[in-house]
């Protein structure tokens, strides 16, 4: 599988990274080195194999419907770039 | 005092508990030899101020009689838990200046056991690679490189992601680490130091607090000297967490007296899948002398089959890659560390993660991205998962005849910076013998065996049954008795 | 059929909704953080919430109980295994980067809704599917001029997904369809249904095609916040679908927004660009297993529904199709209703609850729960009229008393002195006043104009205040007036 530069290009914008135009090219062929490798993959016999979602051999855990936790907004802004009153603060966003 | 900071956790619990020394004047030892160790780049953010009032607290304690199964051991802390107060890096830009305002499950389980914390080290960014070259804080030097300190005549990795763990406990500046290890984090950069890595059962240790590299892979373990310290501080490092889903509730057993040294009968499986085309002759010998050994000690080898070895790789550079992708997608510039500034909240997060993630990391993201996008989900993430579980039904089987599992650990020695670092393949390389594993969920470690023909650790890996660590260690034990491995680097604090 | 009329002959609208259903629970889905509506900014969240590094879900088991309870009151399949899924995407109030969501296996599967239509009759709106997500937080926008703030009180919070079949064809049916459902999941405690906080919201998809044609290219209005925006919006979107297409044009699938004060539909500029969420099963989860008896435990308490109601008030109180519609709508009316009918005239109770009652609460802007008049008291007017206490003419009066005060019939007609009189020699003594006062009148009457019978009944009544019994009244002057 080979990606091109077009392609890189759409995968970072999915991905919200900026990559400057001169590094799409040895990108491209770097993540196509890595794609042409993964693909021996198809040679192994898959037919009715149920694909793993995880390795733990275990129910999912439920918990009680109470509140315990929240309640910190200090803590939860204290790390913030931009905060103001108490919100996050972004660059507008027009929907 | 140079001597406290070569015991090992077993003999140090000994001399504090014989009020020998305190665990200030242990603490104290150490806190110079991470200033002494510099050169190697290991720490990101020493925190001695806190380790001397960890130390004193735990002195305090014990002199009310209360002591915790680790009480008074200076350790370091992979810059990959969340501590409190402390810089959590990630060895990231992207999380300049973050102070979690709480504390990861496995680290807060270790000072409840009264371990004391030297600070946090070094490692891959986002503990993605194998030879800690990726972190935003530069790469990690081992201890074993040759020539004069600082002006070393060939810089040697200590291996990755948890290199700066392993560095710190192999230049006697910790008595142990706490690694974490996706797909081979603990036990490789343990072989390329000669020390001890154990990576435990997927779910035994809680990965609530530990900054998330690839979900269904990430398991935190311990790094120490010695197999009988990572029994000792694998044990304060497990236990049941309600916070993370995929924690298991089981005891935790006292890993310590596991260590019979009776390996009687144990049958051991020597895959042959293992013995890949090429495998530098050297390692294929310390493999060999690792059977006589455990033949010696009246185990049996047996011959076993893991068939789809060789799609281990490949199954794991699409996996892991996958679920960092979204993993990584939080780190966005609004509620925490760095924040590149643009016209509008596109360009912030672009500009942000354009300059907050390295190379490595940009790679893994973009690979991940690509296979779950529209179109490629069933030929690459749905199929690697198939093949993930082909594998793990390998060990299902495997284990029917044998107990055990003994492979090399990595396929090399440590290499020098600078090789291996163009071709991402050639790099990934490095975890061919420990991903198997980890996508399987399995416990497995790595204890020095012996030195190679340029003087360097050759590990040897022991996989065990799912939470069978138990015999993991004890057979671990048995080698490291019959390696009877005492090289330490040539730079020690 | 109701078609809408184009330039090039007769449409039909498609219409699907996706209805977002705040469920009601203390804590939020994956954390522990508290849910309550109207919090000061980020108070209510946790580290999880706010997808620090390192943070992970468990799962709150009410959330999936009011799942699995909102799945069997609609009659739905339940998937004992169902699995949790990232959605990927990037968004100012979407903190982890991702949506944890069921992609291709929800937890509830097929099911359905019956319509109740004004005229009466009933349609079957099949449910594609249930599943459970989290809920995102909130951009402000109006806070400063260049910037947005964002508040995740609401991030985390539990939401039901209900997506139904394409087998809605008029905005009437759309609102009957919002009506009915919110009735729903308000009878089974599952979701407060309260679209002005956001705890409902409906995306609406809607196309045009020719009667018989297949399926036209839809458009999904996003975030519509009140039934009637979503009727509006579909007429809106219809009839701008048919004059493109009559107009020779195409349309795009698309996301759009309803503009509440132009009432239009625009398109959605921050999401333009197509998306590829890049869904995979959440590995920070396992696959959701519930067991069956677990299941079976939850259907043992569901509560009657609004059908089994309607059909039971149809069946045990004789009341119309119409008024069983109108009681069960809600269950606090329904619940009213038979407070008042039980021992009681279940008619003359229905009469007295759809009308007066829902009246005078409609005019005063009250839900049922707000009402003056307690399902007591207006039980003791009723009995007040059966016992011959008031006439039912002076119980209206009454009924406007305790709305305005809320105090006890009986007490009222004391206090106002409005007791019936039904004392002959008081009736007799008024009659004979009147009848002397007109006695021209009276000689009309008897010489055959017997239209005047009403005049002296009114007389009486005026005399009395109203309070005369009028069936003596009648009784009286009809022998009087033979005289």
């Amino acid at each position: 599988m080979s990606l091109d530069k077009a392609t890189v290009a759409k995968i970072a914008h999915l991905a919200r990274i900026k990559v400057p135009e001169e590094e799409l090219d040895h990108l491209a062929g770097e993540l196509s080195q890595i794609l042409t490798f993964v693909e021996q993959l198809g040679e192994v016999d898959t037919n009715n194999v149920p694909p793993m979602t995880s390795v733990a051999a275990q129910k999912l855990r439920r918990r009680k419907d109470e509140v315990t936790d929240g309640g910190y907004r200090e803590s939860v802004l204290s790390n913030g770039p931009e905060t103001a009153e108490g919100f996050y603060v972004v660059p507008k966003v027009v929907e | 005092m140079g001597a406290l900071t070569h015991l090992t956790m077993a003999e140090a619990l000994d001399g504090l508990a014989k009020k020998e020394y305190t665990a200030v004047e242990l603490t104290e030892a150490h806190v110079k030899a991470v200033e002494t160790i510099r050169p190697l780049n290991a720490f990101i953010t020493e925190t001695p101020d806190k380790a001397l009032e960890m130390a004193k607290a735990s002195d305090a304690r014990r002199a009310k009689g209360e002591v915790g199964p680790m009480e008074g051991l200076p350790i370091a802390v992979k810059d990959l838990f969340c501590t409190r107060g402390v810089l959590t890096t990630a060895a990231s830009h992207i999380l300049d200046g973050f102070k979690p305002e709480y504390e990861s499950t496995v680290t807060t389980n270790l000072w409840r056991d009264g371990a004391v914390m030297l600070g946090k080290v070094n490692l891959d960014e986002f503990a993605m690679g194998s030879a800690n070259i990726t972190s935003y804080h530069g790469n990690v030097v081992s201890p074993w490189s040759p020539g004069e300190v600082g002006n070393w005549s060939r810089q040697l990795v200590p291996g990755g992601s948890s290199g700066g763990s392993a560095a710190a406990v192999a230049a006697r500046a910790a008595l142990g680490a706490t690694g974490t290890d996706t797909g081979g984090s603990i036990r490789q950069p343990a072989a390329f130091t000669g020390i001890v890595g154990i990576k435990p059962t997927y779910g035994r240790c809680s990965r609530w607090g530990v900054v998330a590299f690839a979900s269904s892979l990430d398991q935190a373990g311990p790094m120490t000297r010695t197999v009988e310290d990572a029994a000792i501080m694998l044990r304060s490092m497990c236990g049941f967490d309600p916070k993370d889903s995929t924690s298991v509730d089981m005891p935790v057993p006292d890993f310590r007296a596991a260590l019979t040294g009776d390996i009687r009968g144990l049958k051991v499986g020597i895959p042959r899948e293992y013995r890949v085309e090429g495998m530098p002759a050297e390692i294929a010998k310390i493999w060999d002398q690792g059977i006589e050994w455990l033949k010696a000690a009246g185990a049996e080898p047996v011959d076993i089959s893991l068939p789809h070895t060789k799609y281990a790789l490949a199954t794991y550079y699409i996996v892991a890659p996958a679920e960092a992708s979204s993993n990584l997608a939080r780190y966005d510039g609004v509620r925490y560390g760095l924040r590149v500034e643009g016209g509008n909240l596109k360009d912030l997060y672009e500009n942000t993660r354009g300059a907050g993630f390295g190379k490595e990391v940009r790679r893994r993201i973009l690979i991940g991205t690509y296979v779950l996008s529209a179109g490629y989900y069933d030929a690459y993430y749905n199929k690697a998962r198939q093949v993930r579980t082909r594998i793990k039904w390998d060990f299902d089987e495997a284990f029917k005849s044998c107990d055990v599992i003994l492979t090399p650990t990595a396929p090399s020695t440590a290499f020098a910076i600078g090789e291996k670092m163009d071709d991402p393949i050639q790099m990934y390389l490095n975890d061919v013998f420990t991903v198997p594993a980890s996508l399987a969920g399995l416990p497995g470690m790595s204890v020095p065996a012996g030195l190679g023909s340029d003087g360097l650790p050759l590990g040897l890996q022991l996989i065990g049954r799912p939470f069978d660590e138990e015999t993991v260690l004890r057979v671990g034990h048995v080698i490291e008795k019959a390696a009877d491995f005492t090289a330490t680097p040539p730079f020690v604090a | 059929m109701s078609y809408i009329q184009g330039e090039t002959g007769d449409w039909e609208m498609v219409i699907g909704l996706e209805v977002h259903a705040q469920v009601i629970s203390n804590a939020k889905l994956f954390s522990g953080a508290a849910t309550e509506f109207g919090a000061e900014p980020n108070s209510q969240v946790s580290f999880v919430d706010a997808a620090f590094p390192g943070m992970l879900p468990v799962i709150n088991e009410h959330a999936v109980e009011q799942a699995v309870r909102t799945g069997l009151g609609l009659k739905a399949q339940i998937n004992l295994h169902s699995v949790f899924d990232r959605k990927n995407y990037f968004y100012a109030d979407l903190p982890q980067g991702y949506q944890i969501s069921q992609y291709l296996q929800p937890i509830v599967g097929k099911g359905e809704i019956v319509l109740d239509l004004p005229d009466g009759s009933s349609r079957t709106v099949g449910i594609t599917r249930l599943h459970l997500e989290q809920d995102a937080g909130k951009s402000l926008h109006d806070q400063h001029p260049a910037k947005t703030y964002i508040d995740l009180n609401r991030s985390g919070v539990a939401l039901m997904e209900i997506v139904s079949e394409p087998d809605m064809r008029t905005a009437e049916e759309a609102g009957a369809y919002l009506r009915k459902l919110r009735s729903i999941l308000r009878y089974l405690g599952t979701c407060d249904g309260n679209m002005e906080e956001g705890s409902m919201r409906c995306d609406v998809n809607v196309s045009v095609r020719k009667p018989g044609a297949p399926f036209g290219t839809r458009c999904e209005i996003k975030n519509v916040n009140s039934i009637r925006f979503v009727m509006a919006a579909i007429e809106y979107e219809a009839r701008r679908q048919i004059d493109i297409i009559e107009e020779g044009g195409k349309i795009d699938q698309e996301t759009r927004l309803w503009d509440t004060t132009k009432f239009e539909t625009r398109s959605m500029r921050s999401k333009e660009e197509a998306h590829d969420y890049r869904y995979f099963p959440d590995p920070d989860l396992l696959p959701l297993e519930l067991e069956p008896e677990w299941v079976e435990d939850i259907k043992k308490t569901l509560p009657e529904l609004p059908d089994d109601k309607k059909a039971r008030f149809i069946s045990e109180y004789k009341l119309s199709a119409y008024d069983a519609n109108v009681l069960v709508s809600e269950k606090a009316k329904a619940d009213f209703y038979e407070a008042v009918a039980k021992g009681r005239d279940p008619k003359l109770a229905a009469n007295w609850v759809t009308g007066e009652l829902f009246g005078y609460l409609n005019k005063a802007g009250k839900e049922i729960e707000e009402s003056p008049v307690s399902a007591e008291n207006l039980g003791g007017l009723i009995d007040l009229i059966a016992d011959n206490t008031i006439s039912g003419r002076i119980a209206k009066e009454v009924f406007e008393a305790m709305f305005e005060t809320g105090e006890k019939p009986a007490d009222i007609v004391e206090k106002k002195g409005l007791r019936q009189v039904t004392d002959t020699g008081a009736i007799e003594s008024s009659i004979d006043a009147v009848l002397a006062a007109n006695a021209d009148k009276v000689e009309e009457f008897r010489s055959g104009k017997d239209k005047l019978f009403g005049f002296f009944v009114g007389q009486v009544m005026k005399a009395t205040q109203g309070k005369a019994n009028p069936a003596l009244v009648n009784e009286i002057l009809t022998r009087k007036l033979k005289g």
